[in-house]
């Protein structure tokens, strides 16, 4: 899901550029006009950023399938599954040795890759907190948008999850268990989020500069309040509902909150880029902004994008790790008296 | 070396892990030590029972990361002091608390590439070719059955008294791997 959101997501920084086709000048290289990117400027930590965490998470996710696309390579009935799945798996056959290499690779690389989801956001909030825009520059904001991912995330997991849960009958494998726990990390993070958006009014507040004391005034009754106050019914009224055991242990009720808090998530990026830029410190660049057709378009491209990314993945790749679940069966573990 | 080099080795098939350990604890004890096991899913016990030794992966994905991290930080350094100085208000040109977000992410990105093409590197994958893969039912290698294979390199092998000393670890089958 990662690998698919990151590959949709891209393509607006990518356009916002202005000049998709020379995006690689955003990379260090040695080019014949002897210019360097500029290291100091939150934009180029975001292209580290999102790269490192795109390859990082293509790495992780390839190697725990290879083992399951060896399984996929010998029980393939078709030439063509035989040739593909085969080279995909690199001639993996199971042995001990390469068992205990690459546990430990995957656990290194499980460890390497935690740090890597709370860099990545972090950097993404640099990119507002960093600029002096009023309601932006602030230093909640790298833990405010980490809690914001993994509530999105987990959020964007249960509405995937549990259509395909239902579709697929995987009810044994995604259980009522997972389910429940996914509700609860969305909980806290949720409190987390709520957190954060009083802490930024506080600060407004606190701060006693007054074009950053007008930001949380005009987020609540300025021409976006709409935007703001479904926001917070969203992101905070709606998911207290997962306090009662009754709303988390139903299935379709868990459906309709992950994609409320879905639409809250969307909604908190549209209150914080558009409610700043529209009245920052000089009245001449003061406007309204309204997505065009073509906002629209891209959004919708996106997501069109990332569906078909998801199937083909479902059509083609065991959607849960098949050699992990062999590990969690009684059969799997050995027999300590019988050695 | 007592047989012909035709052969790889003898493979012996199991049902269970159990006794795949048992088997690959036996024939550690006989004295056996080129062999292998195979198996569908991780047996941490086996990795023991054979006699390897631990991976060095820790210490290279280690050796990865330093090098990531020295190497982004160098990187930033040369560009922002000496190959295309900006003096911005007058602040150092070598303004390091700057460099530290695409320091930690070089120093991440090579750590993980070296843990996954490290692992590969000393798995010696990607190989196309292996002969245990000669034997036809190893294919349930990756499925539901364990595989123990004692290979021709073993100083002890003896294609006759080690496919004998196999058939007493109680396997199901027990086939000789050509090369």
């Amino acid at each position: 899901m990662t690998l698919f959101a990151v590959s949709s997501a891209g393509i607006f920084p990518l356009f916002h550029t202005g000049r998709p086709w020379l995006a690689y000048w955003l990379l260090p290289y040695p080019n014949t006009m002897n210019v360097w990117p500029q290291f100091r400027s939150p934009l180029v930590w975001d292209v580290f950023a999102v790269s490192t965490y795109a390859t990082v998470s293509l790495l992780f996710w390839f190697v725990g399938l290879i083992p399951d696309l060896a399984t996929l390579r010998d029980r393939s009935q078709s030439k063509a599954g035989q040739i593909i799945y085969g080279m995909l798996a690199m001639g993996w056959r199971g042995s001990s040795r390469h068992w205990h290499r690459y546990e430990t690779a995957y656990l290194l690389l499980a460890g390497l890759a935690t740090p890597l989801v709370v860099s990545v956001h972090t950097v993404v909030s640099f990119d507002f907190a960093v600029s002096i825009m009023p309601g932006w520059h602030t230093t909640i904001f790298p833990p405010y948008f980490v809690a914001g991912a993994i509530y999105s995330g987990f959020a964007m997991v249960l509405t995937l999850a549990i259509p395909i849960r239902a579709i697929y009958k995987l009810e044994d494998f995604i259980t009522m268990r997972h389910l429940q726990n996914m509700a609860k990390v969305m909980l806290v993070t949720g409190l987390i989020v709520a957190y954060g958006y009083m802490t930024e009014a506080f600060i407004a507040w606190y701060s006693a500069d007054k074009y950053e004391g007008f930001v949380p005034l005009n987020r609540l009754t300025g021409p976006y309040f709409l935007a703001y106050w479904s926001l917070i019914f969203c992101n905070v009224a709606i998911p207290q509902l997962l306090w009662l055991k009754r709303v988390r242990m139903n299935v379709p009720m868990l459906f309709i909150i992950s994609i409320i808090v879905n639409v809250g998530m969307w909604l908190e990026r549209f209150v914080i880029i558009v409610t700043s830029l529209h009245r920052d410190f000089l009245p001449s660049s003061w406007g309204n902004y309204s997505p065009t057709f073509w906002d629209w378009s891209t959004y919708i491209g996106t997501i069109g994008l990332f569906l078909s990314l998801l199937f083909l993945f479902l059509r083609f790749l065991p959607m849960i790790s098949i050699f992990e679940m062999r590990t969690m069966l009684p059969e799997a573990k050995v027999d300590e008296e019988a050695l | 070396m007592k047989t012909s080099p035709a052969v790889y080795g003898v493979l012996a098939e199991f049902e269970d892990p159990t006794s795949l350990v048992s088997a690959a604890h036996q024939a550690h004890e006989a004295g056996y030590r080129r062999m292998d096991a195979y198996s569908p899913f991780p047996i941490e016990e086996l990795h023991e029972a054979i006699g390897a030794h631990h991976t060095r992966l820790p210490l290279i994905v280690l050796i990865g990361g330093l090098c990531g991290c020295i190497g982004g930080f160098a990187l930033q350094y040369w560009a922002s002091t000496i190959a295309y100085p900006i003096n911005v208000a007058g602040k150092p040109l070598n303004s390091w608390p700057a460099f530290i977000p695409v320091t930690f992410e070089c120093t991440i990105l090579v750590a993980a590439l070296s843990a996954v093409l490290g692992m590969l590197a000393l798995n010696g994958l990607p190989q196309p070719y292996h002969p245990v893969f000669n034997v036809p039912r190893f294919a349930l290698a990756s499925r539901n059955r364990f595989f123990l294979c004692i290979e021709s390199r073993d100083p002890q092998f003896d294609l006759e008294s080690t496919r004998k000393f196999l058939e007493t670890l109680n396997p199901r089958e027990v086939t000789t791997v050509s090369d």
